[in-house]
């Protein structure tokens, strides 16, 4: 198992790219596009944060990667294989491989903080160990230590819903990381949480990211959140890339665009 | 503009005048029905006018109460209620989790099964538990068996509904996330469905019990076994001190039962 998650691993890098989308649309409605024809391509490493104003498809797009939302059309493909055309089990096998963290935090509320952050594990357990809560000694002594890197050690055995909001959004993070991934998707991660404490998580992020080098696709409604942390830059406007760069080449025409107008600064 | 709106009088009404001539049609409607059913229902004036003086005759005659029967008549019979009531409910409990899972939209995603699923949901309620007893009786024979098994039939229903509603105001938010995360069907109904529903569940399953201590109590009157029986032979026989005990005894047990059941339920919500 672990072998093949190593030369998956290494399969990404020397290709350039974990994840490519190939002309991906999505229609609710027939006949109504809410992406569309994106293709991306997603380097093994680093954060790209896609910026844009509500409903313009940011979340539809990162929600297709991992079908939680089935896309329309077009081609995901991630390790070798096009996610778009999976289904059963196979689509489970491939999502243990993409961790994802959430704007609600979507904790299990009544499990302690340590079993949700074992929760990440449950792709790869048999259901049986589920319900008896039967896991793997080298599975809690991960989520152990990914406890105490994400700042809760002391808090493995509290209720999740006793938790803040940013504790919250900590433990999301390690239950992601828990899964051992080789992409993570963060949807709007900062938008249910204050200025300092969506920083703060933020910096999380991108710590984890980096030591563990996992590329990171990261919706984010902060503009200077995501020029300060993010190595990329994608702007969107009404199911649209418009704007694919580093952050430092993001000027205020583009923003302009992604935007559309002035209003939005004041 | 606002000389215009002055100029006419601002009417307001809480109905429109379709629906005043509709809630209008539905009192003289209700109205109608009431006179029917005391029409239909044929009260007989002298027995409405001795009532009182038949129901002291009956009090009185229970009195005093035959408490000597308690130990060799009534407490077997107690005890088998008891056993009834619970073993019934588990069952049922077990069954209703079943159906509930197939019948909740959220989880069990196939029309067809919803639908099969709430069907048995009605047809277990709608049938009382006495005639559940009747058909358990003919089948088995009469004795506590046929009394279990009308328990828990009839209870699929009531508790499978609630259980079911339970599900489907489960939260989506960590159920996407076990999937997202790649978790079987199975291993979310355990990390995602099942701690959000857990305290309906012990809820609704204590609740049912508290419902099934009442009910099978009085079964053995079609041969369901318990107290029933016991009732039913000091009917037979005019022993109405002894009915009198019975009475008593399962007004008891139906308070302890509340007692214990409220207690119960506020320790675990």
């Amino acid at each position: 198992m672990d072998a093949s998650v190593r030369s998956a691993k290494s399969a990404n890098d020397s290709a350039g790219h974990a994840l490519e989308l190939r002309n991906l649309s999505k229609e609710y409605r027939a006949g109504i596009q809410v992406l569309k024809n994106i293709s991306l391509k997603f380097a093994g490493r680093g954060i790209a944060a896609i910026i844009g104003p509500s409903g313009t498809g940011k979340s539809t797009l990162i929600r297709c990667i991992n079908r939680l939302t089935d896309p329309t059309s077009g081609e995901i493909l991630f390790m070798g294989t096009d996610l778009a055309q999976l289904k059963g089990r196979r689509l489970r096998e491939a999502r243990r491989k993409i961790g994802m963290v959430f704007q609600e935090y979507n904790l299990v509320e009544r499990l302690s903080v340590i079993e949700n952050v074992l929760c990440g594990r449950l792709g790869y357990l048999p259901a049986w160990r589920a319900w008896l809560r039967r896991f793997p000694a080298k599975d809690i002594e991960r989520a152990f230590s990914l406890l105490d890197s994400v700042g809760l050690g002391d808090f493995a055995n509290e209720r999740a819903d006793r938790l803040s909001g940013g504790q919250r959004q900590r433990v999301g993070i390690a239950r992601a990381l828990m899964q051992d991934p080789n992409l993570v998707l963060a949807d709007e991660p900062t938008s249910s949480l204050d200025p300092k404490t969506s920083v703060e998580i933020m910096e999380l992020i991108a710590r984890q990211a980096a030591a563990q080098g996992i590329p990171v696709i990261v919706n984010i409604h902060n503009v200077e959140l995501a020029k300060r942390y993010a190595d990329r830059v994608i702007g969107m406007s009404k199911g649209e890339v418009v704007f694919d760069g580093p952050p430092k080449a993001l000027e205020h025409s583009h923003l302009l665009q992604i935007y559309g107008g002035e209003g939005w600064l004041e | 503009m606002t000389a215009a709106a002055s100029a006419l009088p601002r009417r307001w009404h809480r109905f429109s005048l379709s629906e005043r001539i509709l809630r209008s049609c539905f009192y003289l409607l209700a109205a109608v029905a009431v006179i029917w059913s005391i029409k239909t229902i044929e009260i007989i004036p002298e027995f409405l006018q001795d009532a009182p003086a038949q129901t002291a005759d009956l009090f009185a005659r229970m009195w005093p109460i035959d408490w000597s029967w308690y130990k060799s008549g009534v407490h077997a019979a107690l005890i088998e209620t008891l056993h009834t009531a619970t073993l019934g409910t588990i069952l049922a409990v077990l069954l209703a989790s079943l159906v509930a899972l197939l019948a909740a939209r959220n989880v069990t995603r196939s029309v067809i099964l919803n639908t099969i699923a709430r069907f048995i949901l009605v047809a277990t309620r709608s049938v009382h538990a006495m005639v559940w007893a009747l058909f358990f009786v003919a089948v088995f024979g009469p004795g506590a068996l046929a009394g279990t098994l009308a328990i828990a039939v009839h209870s699929i229903g009531f508790t499978g509904k609630l259980l079911s509603e339970a599900i489907e105001e489960a939260k989506t938010g960590p159920i996407e996330a076990l999937t997202a995360a790649g978790a079987t069907k199975l291993s979310i109904l355990a990390k995602g469905y099942w701690p959000q529903v857990k305290p309906a569940f012990l809820g609704v399953a204590i609740f049912r019990w508290d419902i099934n201590i009442r009910e099978s109590a009085v079964l053995g009157l079609v041969g369901g076994g318990g107290l029933g029986m016991a009732l039913e032979a000091a009917l037979e026989n005019l022993y109405w001190d002894r009915v009198g005990l019975v009475l008593i005894i399962i007004f008891g047990i139906v308070i302890a039962a509340e007692i214990l059941t409220t207690w119960l339920r506020s320790r675990i919500i």
